[in-house]
């Protein structure tokens, strides 16, 4: 029993990795072939970020059961830390390669250590309370991101909280200024590294879901009090997922800031933090192929309808609502599982009908 | 004098914020959602308001009478297509629904009204109040918006309090099976919440817009997330705790920028609220509910 549930989620994790395989060399080879637009092209770097994005937040929302709303401040300190180690590094590190890699460790370090700091007094609540109080650091994370002063001299690095207290010398260069955002970003991000993001994101999430630690973090989920009686240490556990989903979307976050030339921190908004919680929902939670698929099909969605110009975001609204409804809802399920039958049921008259002649 | 001035102007945006959080809190209580299209509603509340005084001319009461109106049918409405069918299923579900009915009534808003912002003209035509030769001055708005808040905050304590429909409410907010058992019918409560809560969306609205007069289809999104976060701050679920929540939050706002700074006032909001929560982790003036094994 045990090595035939084990085989099931192996399978079920290579197909996961497989499908990520299988469109990434799909893209590479339409891109070869020179059947990607331009736009098309840039939407590929997003995709892979989101994608990341969505697991890493399935990991907190799915499997541990924690409604987090502010994961895109996670991304927003990784990604104007990502583009200050990049812009530091420019001359001591040769590779662009190698820059972004370290650049991408860097986001993904500082939000794992500020999801720790908030980590601590956030885990002490629950429910729609831990849901506000992400809500409000990730707020507070996009207020003090946009309102920091970064740049380099002949000195050094220099980084304020106001410009008055910012003194660059000679030649010095702003690399984040306040409110305007990082400006002048090199945009070193490649497709072929949101690949890699994407794939060490699966192989994190899927590893930490299958180990001891995740069977007790989805026992703290389904039930707390009993998994509590039993000896699970239930704070460390939801630190652990909380501080590992914090580093991903900090790694996420360095790879889309180094794919823009500028970015402002009122990208990393309460919206943007909703949106990657839609792609969880959708995707169905703790399931993570489902985040991977519905996280590409809803970011490709919108911009693909970019043709129907001020109906695309309404029609968006309503798909959302409309699938909502029918995944979740009784009755609409029930319609549907109803409609189902009657065109199984036609079919299958039409066979007995065939086996009679 | 300056800190009596800063102070006044707080309670005003507070009190908006307090009408706001008095409709999330009413919902929540009750329905157990986080309505996130609340903020919305107020939009449109503000926008009906704005078009019956600008294009048909008539006087700001008929105005206000009309975004009531259209706010309350348009959260029956909300509630009937998009809330209702999912009702007893993951909260989380009903949330997502609810930010799908957020984008939809935000570029509903943008097809109809286009994105440029509206100058919103003051429902409140009072002359403003000098007080100590000038020093202090108390606008109309900041009257109305007081006293309407205070009225609404009143008016729900003694219909919940009081009415047969009131005290349906918060049987279903106790213990909805066991109101139902008692042959309330639990649907047609939880639609009469919305009807309320959207129509003290609307008032809100249009207070808002007559103390910040600019008009957009975005509008409501921060207000909303503002009063949600009032209505936390002063204990989910509790009217008294809303208009606390409200007020305290309104105040702290426009201290910080006068005294602090003004780019962190977000971050001031957010933090006080979270230390709150951390000391008393069901608000203010919130129930503490103990967990049951």
């Amino acid at each position: 029993m045990k090595t035939m549930l084990g085989n099931m989620k192996t399978r079920t994790n290579l197909v996961t990795y497989l499908v990520v395989i299988a469109a990434f060399v799909l893209m590479q080879v339409f891109n070869s072939l020179g059947m990607l637009s331009s736009s098309q092209r840039g939407y590929l770097v997003p995709v892979c970020v989101y994608i990341s994005l969505a697991v890493s937040l399935n990991l907190l929302v799915g499997v541990c059961g924690e409604l987090s709303l502010g994961h895109a401040g996670f991304m927003g300190i990784g990604a104007f830390t990502g583009v200050v180690v990049a812009a530091v590094l420019k001359d001591a590190v040769a590779g662009d390669a190698v820059r972004l890699v370290l650049a991408m460790i860097a986001g993904g370090f500082t939000a794992g250590v500020m999801g720790f700091l908030i980590g601590i007094p956030v885990l002490r609540l629950r429910g729609d309370y831990l849901a506000i109080v992400t809500l409000a650091f990730g707020e507070i994370m996009k207020n003090i991101i946009g309102n920091t002063y970064a740049g380099i001299d002949g000195e050094g690095f220099h980084m304020a909280i106001s410009t008055s207290k910012m003194k660059l010398g000679e030649g010095g260069k702003y690399i984040i200024s306040g409110p305007l955002g990082a400006t002048g970003v090199e945009k070193i991000a490649t497709f072929t590294m949101g690949f890699v993001l994407v794939m060490f994101t699966l192989f994190v999430v899927l590893n930490l879901i299958n180990s001891k630690e995740g069977r007790a973090i989805k026992a703290v989920r389904d039930n707390r009090i009993a998994a509590e009686s039993v000896g699970i240490n239930v704070t460390a556990f939801r630190m652990k997922a909380f501080v590992v989903s914090a580093f991903l979307a900090g790694m996420a976050g360095a790879l889309f800031g180094l794919n823009y030339s500028s970015m402002t921190a009122s990208k990393f908004n309460f919206n943007t933090s909703i949106n990657i919680l839609v792609f969880v929902v959708l995707g169905g939670m703790g399931n993570i192929l489902g985040s991977v698929i519905s996280a590409a099909v809803l970011y490709i969605l919108p911009e693909a309808m970019r043709g129907l110009e001020d109906f695309r975001m309404i029609i968006y609204a309503v798909v959302l609502i409309l699938v909502m409804l029918f995944t979740w809802s009784p009755k609409f399920k029930d319609a549907v599982s109803v409609a189902g039958d009657k065109i199984k049921g036609i079919f299958r008259k039409k066979k007995e009908v065939g086996s009679n002649e | 004098m300056q800190i009596l001035q800063y102070l006044i102007n707080g309670i005003s945006i507070g009190a908006v914020y307090a009408i706001i959080a008095l409709g999330y809190t009413m919902v929540y209580g009750i329905a157990k959602m986080l309505n996130f299209a609340h903020g919305d509603v107020i939009m449109v509340g503000a926008y009906i308001s704005f078009c019956v005084t600008n294009y048909l001319g008539l006087p700001s009461i008929v105005s206000v009478a009309a975004a009531v109106a259209v706010c309350t049918l348009l959260g029956i409405v909300i509630e009937g297509l998009a809330y209702k069918p999912l009702r007893g299923t993951s909260s989380l579900a009903v949330l997502i629904t609810a930010i799908g009915v957020s984008y939809f009534l935000q570029n509903a808003a943008q097809l109809i009204w286009s994105s440029s912002p509206k100058n919103f003209t003051s429902i409140v035509t009072m002359e403003p109040i000098s007080l100590m030769d000038g020093q202090l001055v108390i606008t109309g708005e900041v009257l109305v918006t007081v006293a309407a808040s205070i009225v609404v905050m009143l008016g729900l304590t003694l219909f919940t309090g009081k009415t047969r429909t009131g005290k349906a409410m918060r049987a279903v907010s106790e213990d909805r099976d066991a109101a139902q058992l008692m042959g309330i019918n639990v649907n047609q409560t939880i639609s009469t919440t919305f009807a309320i809560g959207s129509a003290l969306a609307a008032v809100a609205g249009v207070l808002l817009c007559s103390t910040v007069p600019t008009l957009m289809p975005t509008t409501g999104s921060m207000p909303g997330i503002r009063a949600f976060t009032a209505a936390v701050f002063g204990g989910i679920g509790s009217i008294p705790g809303a208009m606390l929540g409200g007020i305290l939050l309104g105040i702290i706002e426009t201290l910080s920028k006068a005294y602090l700074s003004t780019q962190f006032s977000d971050a001031i909001v957010f933090s006080v609220l979270i230390i709150i929560l951390l000391v008393k982790p069901a608000g203010l003036l919130g129930k503490q509910v103990q967990e049951k094994v």
